[in-house]
């Protein structure tokens, strides 16, 4: 009895959540809806029994995909009101096709049956006794191994593909210059001097002014007002104009 | 139906079916935000991905389970890609608007 209620709720709060992501008016509700929507769609995936389906969809949706729109949506200056005009003269060729679609839809649904022989040609019967996680671990990393890495390879070029396409050099950057330091010579580097014997090392007269901290002060590339003293004449560095 | 799900498969489809409905229905509803059409087409993976499992659910069979996790993956690389496409359109041009999009068009 209770896996129906739930399910139920579920899936009534879900089907809500999804209505107000295509209608609210501000998308950034339409994201925390989305963000709802994914969490009880993960409710119906434990009462399918896809335990680790349900928390990849909320670990990798929610924590990772959701909070990228959210993102995106509060960084984006857009005027969303000026975007939403219109939509009265889309609302009706939208129902048409929704209720279209749903027609159809409800066509195949009234009108299909199982086979009673599909059970004999199950590709990976659920083996009894594991859990959801060890039975399909099992089947990924061996039946699916090709289709597995192709996943992986998938995600590595978004990942490159969505660098490469924000990534932009600012003039302010600090990139490292490897001609530049390849073509350092000790002679405009290093001053050699010969100083009197037992008289101490002058502070004053040392070409680089002593700094109160400096270890501290040459590990911390983000601070733009030191520029740790390692380059005489800063001549590379731009100012920070932004 | 050998599985051991309490619900039956039928119950799922509807929920799928009707989100599937709402997920088409964004699209045409907010023609001119991208962002939102991007929520839409999440919503329709949504959909594919409660079907896969509760047949996969229903027959016992883990197969749906390894396929929803692919449409998982491929739908996190394509909300990636393109809020990234959306990211730099806007700072190339000041707007989303899907209708100002004709950059390529011949």
């Amino acid at each position: 009895m209770a896996p129906t209620f739930f399910f139920y709720l579920f899936s009534v709060v879900l089907v809500l959540c999804a209505a107000m992501v295509v209608s609210s008016r501000n998308p950034v509700h339409s994201v925390l809806f989305l963000i709802g929507a994914f969490f009880n769609a993960a409710g119906l995936f434990l009462i399918a029994g896809a335990e680790f389906l349900a928390f990849i969809l909320v670990i990798v949706y929610v924590g990772a995909v959701a909070v990228l729109f959210l993102f995106v949506v509060m960084m984006l200056d857009v005027d969303f009101e000026q975007l939403r005009s219109g939509l009265q003269r889309y609302l009706p060729v939208g129902i048409a096709v929704g209720v279209l679609l749903l027609a159809e839809l409800v066509s195949v649904l009234v009108g299909w049956h199982v086979h009673p022989a599909a059970t004999a040609v199950r590709f990976a019967p659920a083996p009894a006794g594991v859990s959801n996680t060890v039975a399909l671990g099992e089947l990924v990393y061996t039946k699916y191994i090709l289709l597995f890495q192709a996943a992986g390879l998938v995600l590595l070029v978004a990942m490159i593909g969505a660098i490469v396409l924000t990534l932009r050099d600012r003039r302010s950057s600090r990139h490292q210059r490897i001609a530049v330091q390849n073509a350092r010579v000790p002679g405009e580097t290093v001053e050699l001097r010969t100083m009197a014997l037992g008289g101490g090392v002058p502070v004053a007269d040392i070409l680089r002014p002593r700094l109160t901290q400096p270890d501290a002060i040459d590990d911390d590339p983000l601070e733009p007002t030191h520029h740790g003293g390692h380059h005489p004449a800063d001549a590379h560095h731009a100012p920070e104009g932004r | 139906m050998v599985g051991t799900m309490p619900v039956g498969v039928g119950h799922f489809l509807v929920v799928s079916a009707i989100l599937l409905v709402l997920g088409v229905f964004g699209i045409f509803l907010n023609r001119k935000n991208i962002i939102i059409i991007m929520m839409s087409i999440e919503l329709i993976l949504l959909a594919v991905n409660l079907n896969l499992v509760a047949f996969s659910g229903a027959l016992g069979d883990l197969t749906g389970q390894v396929m929803a996790m692919f449409v998982l993956t491929v739908a996190a690389a394509e909300a990636a890609i393109g809020l990234a496409i959306v990211v730099v359109y806007f700072r190339n041009r000041g707007s989303i608007q899907v209708e100002d999009v004709n950059l390529m068009k011949g």
